[in-house]
């Protein structure tokens, strides 16, 4: 098939950038969507144009490293990671608009690449338990209830990709926090910190300069690994009980 | 025996021509994450074998000896032993050797600072750990995020010693599962230790919040893997990597938030920093590459620890991440570290096949399909581009079933694969056309639908299929999905003694970086173990007493050799960046990654071996001479940081190929055309290769160096295993 | 936000229920108007819990626009650069109308006070009895419109607000809560916007009349 794709084109973080035009032609539908901007590449490369920048690297839906804002939908019509998604999910005579995530909190470095170090500084602000090494009990020393385990489980599967933040009419990152949160919060190693935790990923997370949530449910939507919207109401009841506590 | 005493041409008389293997197979090498249904280890562990004791193996060739396949390739140097690990009952050693290794005190690891390059299961717990006891850590990556190293891939589990099932595991057991796995050739203190301390790891992850599997009474559940009769692998679903390294990187923040461990985001390590400061060199630090800003920096420490990963990605296409690279590794190579055992790899049989020259990665699917799925491929070539469906019964060759009758679709995963590609060079193979051949193979489920019916089909199997419809667009409940083997892991690595120092003083290797615990070949379930307990019980106990001895002398930037390491890094940018020549990185790397495969993949044969390495030594000479890099060195560079690594690649191809031709016998994940039984199956040479192959940087134009550490058995008796 | 939002709820359920009493004639809404006033009495002055309400009212009504509008800043701040394409998956237009129906609310708040509380817009004449000020205006149809436009409008808002604000609490922690969320918008939507609907649309249709 032909496609046309519109890509957003940004030399460096400071530089401003532009949507360019470029038709591809000869694509396979078997060919993921990275694999036609591979090809895009390569052909660039031998014109002598720089290649896209592009962010990947697992290439199996898992690593979080992709992302790409594709016709208006992060990681494009499907509902999977940008590296899972594949040709045949497009048309002959398509044209595809590949833009970066587009936050405050994620710069563009180059091109489609953005850097999404917020949620590390997220993650350092609390989304841990404060344990040592060698300091664990036996494994089985405290059961889990398996609804616990399996709810902790959906949470912890988020990918940090930042889709969520991309879809996000607020530009928010509540989802990603809200995963952080649940899956702590439905175990028993989590419940220490629980307060202090929320409270300080929360402050981090407006530092950051990510939006406030209104419930709109884009990031559900979107996200990959299908995280629920739910993971935010335990968020948002964790926060009641932190500053209820701190009255 | 000296190996250059022989013509290296005169080798090729008992060559075994493809694809006539007959009766079953050997014994299987549990090889991948996955469970393969029929390979369960019938014998029990022989405790207490006599010290030393090989037990006789029969060599066939009489000439095996005295033949040296890679003669002129390499030469010999000194042998080489581990010096760390105690002397006495191996179940000792770790324990002796904690309390042995010297202690420094809380107040001066303040003083004290490591790099630790790579943030996977074995950089994460590693720097985190180290961070808690008090040294300063600086961790270094190539993704943005710590938590994005490719250990985040690994799906189906990890071993431990808990014994929680009471079905007879032990610690003895999956040190013994684990030698014997490796096909004798990984050493057992190392080993032990492994097994020793893989119930530590469950108990600490789930302390950080891993949501383990668990079952209704709230218990962590465990299932059996990899041909082991016992239920030891713990599991998070499909996701146990992603998991535990969410734990690991957990962690890690937490030190990076206490400020003990500061994280490099994308910052590639190209060089290691040697100095001599008096007392013999010792590695001391990295120069890396900022991939942002281009700054090329240098980052001084008094211990450098590479976890850096494997380095499967020379064949191009594997089940690795994109970015997954040797350079790190290489480059402490060429500085001095002994490179082990480089031609082990493993290869796993039930990937999702290259769809098209564009192919940019390959997909794991569990083993577990073969349970249920028929293997088979169009008796005459003239069908293999027909729908399958239309294909009779009468016109296909469901060949495992046919030659190996007893063991069927079952067979170990080595013979699969290699039969998978037999079929394939036969033209018998189904899919697109990839290059000059279709590469791929049917696994049909039509027969286990119609006899379970499709709902238990679904249930069982219900996520692979989904995940294979994803990427194939075909429905597998309709047409049979088609399958091929994949490269996954690379056992070979960076030598390390008992403690994970290389041979290089200062310098540490953790994970699949180093060459240590899994021998020929790696049981399922037992990277992720390893990795974890690299970093978060071996490595902080052992680099304390290199540590003790430190702060050493103060070096700056401006030292000699740390000038030069940097000067060396900015050349070769300086070079990709000017050559203009007429092919991209990528193209590089298929070629090397089609040569790779041909002749040192499934099979490996002597006339194949020294035509992969006249052809990657052209390879290598056009690279240099006709790459082209465009941009420049000073934003986010994606080709450049490529061509550093195709590079590193295009070297490390000819040792694998020079150490998979000196090593001419079968073991494990190495498959020698010469070392074979009559009917087909690998054939070990105890005698004359029961050793580690730990090779020598020999100089840009010297040939390497080859140093052997024999392995010596003294609490397992070595075994020819057979299935018959 | 959520804790205001919930205050107006039951405010405007309550506000509802009063009005539904118009189906009742003249006398029983202007008994109810006047009750209104005398409730809590001698505990409080004539029309003191009005007032008190009154006050409840407009602090939230400052408390809520205040955190709608701190909300919008911050969002326009977490995307500086717009995207050249963006599509909705699957957010409602409710949830995506919330700012802008807001302000309409406002306005139509403004509207409704100047017209039913201080006398100061009078389109159908300016009786005493409050039933018939109401049948009054909305004989006048644009009166009705503005009204039954406003109510489409609060339904929406509610709609979207009444989950968000169960969500916000903290009280949709399961699959199945969040459902029942989801629901309770709905049907508060409906059963506010369409009780308040009944009035104008029974006087337009002539059921209720002077
Ligand atoms: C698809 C798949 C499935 C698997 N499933 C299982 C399983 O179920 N069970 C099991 O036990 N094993 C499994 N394995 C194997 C196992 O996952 C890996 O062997 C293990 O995770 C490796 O961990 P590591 O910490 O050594 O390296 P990695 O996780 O690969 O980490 C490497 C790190 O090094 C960094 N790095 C690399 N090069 C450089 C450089 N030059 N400069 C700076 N940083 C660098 C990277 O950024 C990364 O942080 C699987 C492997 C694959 C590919
Ligand atoms: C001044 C006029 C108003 C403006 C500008 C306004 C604006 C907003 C905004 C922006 C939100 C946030 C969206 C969200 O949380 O999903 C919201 C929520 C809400 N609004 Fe309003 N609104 C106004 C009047 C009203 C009125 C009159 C009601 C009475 C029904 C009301 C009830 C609610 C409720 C219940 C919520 C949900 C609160 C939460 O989830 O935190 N609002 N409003
Ligand atoms: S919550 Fe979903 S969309 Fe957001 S970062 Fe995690 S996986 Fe990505
Ligand atoms: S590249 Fe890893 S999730 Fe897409």
């Amino acid at each position: 098939m032909n496609l046309t794709l519109k890509i957003w084109r940004q030399p460096n973080g400071s530089a401003t950038g532009e949507m360019v035009t470029y038709p591809i032609t000869d694509v396979s539908e078997d060919m993921s969507f990275l694999e036609m901007l591979d090809v895009l590449n390569e052909r660039l490369t031998a014109e002598g144009e720089e290649p896209v920048a592009f962010d990947s690297d697992c290439r199996e839906g898992i690593c979080g490293m992709c992302g790409l804002m594709i016709n208006g939908v992060a990681h494009g019509p499907e509902v999977t990671t940008t590296c899972q998604l594949h040709m045949r999910s497009f048309s002959d005579g398509d044209v595809v608009t590949i833009e970066p995530w587009r936050a405050s909190g994620f710069p563009v470095l180059r091109d489609l690449a953005v850097d999404r170090s917020a949620f590390d500084r997220i993650i350092d602000a609390g989304g841990y338990v404060s344990v040592n090494t060698g300091a664990a009990p036996d494994a089985h020393a405290t059961p889990v209830p398996k609804e616990n385990a399996e709810r902790a489980f959906d949470a912890a599967t988020c990918i940090s990709c930042g889709a969520c933040v991309a879809a996000c009419p607020n530009g928010s990152a509540s989802l990603f926090l809200g995963a952080k949160i649940t899956h702590l919060a439905e175990l028993p190693q989590g419940q220490a910190e629980r307060h202090t935790r929320v409270l300080n990923m929360v402050h981090q997370h407006d530092l950051e300069g990510f939006g406030g949530c209104t419930n709109i449910g884009e990031c559900t939507a979107v996200c990959p690994k299908e995280i629920p919207q739910d993971v935010i109401a335990t968020l948002n009841k964790d926060m009641r009980h932190a500053l209820w506590n701190r009255v | 025996m000296s190996p250059q005493e022989k013509d290296p041409m005169a080798t090729n008389e008992n060559e075994a021509p493809h694809g006539t293997a007959m009766g079953t197979s050997s014994d299987p090498v549990g090889q991948a994450e996955e469970l393969a249904p029929a390979e369960v280890a019938n014998e029990s562990p022989s405790q207490g074998a006599a010290a030393g004791v090989t037990a006789p193996v029969s060599t066939p060739a009489a000439d095996r000896a005295d033949h040296d396949d890679a003669a002129g390739y390499y030469t010999t140097g000194a042998p080489i032993a581990d010096t760390k690990a105690p002397a006495g009952p191996v179940e000792r050693r770790w324990t002796e050797r904690v309390f042995n290794a010297k202690l420094v005190n809380p107040a001066n690891r303040r003083r004290l600072s490591v790099i630790v390059v790579g943030t996977g299961l074995a950089g994460s717990s590693a720097a985190a750990t180290l961070g808690e006891a008090g040294y300063h850590v600086d961790a270094f990556f190539y993704q943005d995020s710590p938590r994005r190293a490719h250990s985040i891939a690994a799906q189906g589990g990890i071993n431990a010693a808990k014994n929680y099932k009471e079905d007879g595991d032990s610690i003895y057991r999956l040190f013994y599962d684990t030698v014997k796995g490796g096909d004798y050739r990984a050493r057992e203190s190392n080993v032990y230790r492994l097994a020793e301390v893989s119930a530590n790891i469950i108990d600490q992850c789930v302390a950080q919040g891993v949501p383990f599997a668990r079952e209704y009474g709230g218990l962590l559940d465990n299932r059996s893997f990899g041909g082991v009769q016992v239920s030891r692998t713990f599991y998070a679903r499909g996701q146990t990597g992603q998991q535990l390294l969410i734990g690991a990187y957990q962690a890690l923040e937490r030190q990076v938030a206490a400020g003990t461990v500061k994280t490099h985001a994308r910052h590639e390590m190209l060089e290691l920093v040697v100095v001599d400061d008096g007392s013999g060199p010792r590695a001391r630090g990295i120069v890396t590459r900022d991939m942002v800003t281009g700054e090329i920096e240098t980052h001084l420490a008094d211990a450098v620890v590479l976890a850096s990963g494997g380095y499967g990605n020379v064949f191009f296409l594997s089940t690795n991440a994109m970015g997954c690279n040797v350079t790190a590794a290489w480059r402490a190579h060429r500085k001095g570290a002994h490179f082990a055992n480089p031609c082990y790899t493993q290869i796993h049989p039930t990937c999702i096949p290259v769809s098209g020259e564009h192919q940019s990665k390959l997909t794991l699917m569990s083993e577990s399909l073969r349970n249920d799925g028929r293997i088979w491929v169009p008796k005459n070539a003239e069908d293999c581009d027909k729908d399958p469906r239309d294909i009779p019964e009468e016109d296909r060759d469901y060949y495992l079933e046919r030659i190996y009758p007893s063991f069927g679709n079952l067979v170990p995963r080595d013979i699969a694969s290699r039969q998978a590609k037999n079929m394939c060079d036969e033209g018998r193979g189904v899919g697109p056309m990839v290059g000059d051949q279709r590469r791929g193979v049917y696994l049909d489920f039509a027969e286990a639908i119609e006899r379970m019916g499709r709902s238990a089909v679904e249930a069982k199997y219900g996520n692979l299929f989904d995940m294979y419809a994803r990427i194939t667009g075909e429905d597998p409940y309709a047409t049979p999905m088609r399958i091929y083997p994949a490269v996954h892991y690379t056992m070979g690595g960076l030598w390390v003694d008992y403690d994970l120092q290389s041979s290089i003083p200062g310098l540490f290797v953790a994970g699949e970086a180093n060459f240590s615990d899994h021998g020929a070949n790696r049981l399922g379930a037992s990277a992720l173990m390893q990795g974890l307990a690299d970093g978060y019980f071996v490595l902080p106990n052992t680099i304390r007493d290199y540590l003790a001895d430190g702060p050493f002398p103060k070096i700056t930037d401006d030292d000699p050799e740390v000038r030069a390491a940097r000067a060396n890094v900015q050349e070769r940018i300086d070079h990709f960046l000017s050559v203009n020549g007429s092919r991209s990185v990528d193209s590089f790397h298929r070629e090397l990654g089609h040569i790779m495969w041909e002749y040192c993949g499934m099979e490996r044969s002597a006339e194949g071996l020294r035509t992969a390495i006249e052809k990657i030594r052209a390879l290598r000479e056009e690279f240099w001479r006709d790459v082209r890099v465009l941009g420049t060195n000073d934003s986010l560079n994606q080709a450049l940081e490529r061509a550093g690594r195709v590079a590193d690649f295009l070297e490390l191809g000819e040792l694998m190929c020079i150490d998979a031709l000196h090593r001419r016998e079968s073991c494990g994940g190495h498959f020698r055309a010469e070392s074979q039984t009559p009917d087909g199956e690998a054939l070990r040479d105890d005698e004359n290769f029961a050793y580690v192959a730990a090779w020598e940087w020999g100089g840009e134009t010297g040939e390497p160096i080859l140093h052997k550490e024999d392995l010596v058995y003294e609490s397992v008796e070595m075994k020819q295993r057979s299935y018959k | 936000m959520a804790v205001t939002g919930l205050v107006f709820i039951g405010y405007v359920l309550l506000h509802m229920y009063g009005n539904l009493w118009a189906f009742s004639g003249q006398e029983a809404f202007d008994d109810y108007a006047h009750h209104l006033r005398e409730l809590l009495t001698p505990m409080l002055p004539y029309g003191g819990l009005l007032w008190i309400l009154r006050v409840v009212l407009l602090a939230s009504l400052v408390g809520h626009a205040a955190a709608a509008f701190a909300l919008w800043s911050r969002a326009a701040k977490a995307r500086d650069r717009r995207y050249a394409v963006k599509k909705v998956v699957t957010a409602t237009l409710s949830s995506r109308t919330m700012r802008w129906g807001g302000v309409a609310l406002l306005a139509f708040v403004i509207f409704h006070i100047l017209h039913l509380t201080t006398h100061t817009i009078n389109p159908g004449g300016d009786p005493e009895s409050p039933y018939l000020r109401l049948v009054g205006s909305f004989q006048v149809w644009w009166v009705a419109v503005i009204y039954l436009l406003a109510m489409l409008a609060l339904g929406m808002h509610i709609r979207h607000g009444a989950f968000s604000m169960l969500q916000t609490l903290g009280l949709t922690d399961n699959r199945r809560r969040y459902r029942v969320a989801h629901a309770v918008g709905l049907v508060l939507a409906i059963v506010v916007a369409g009780g308040f609907a009944l009035v104008p649309l029974g006087v337009l249709l002539g059921i209720v009349t002077t």
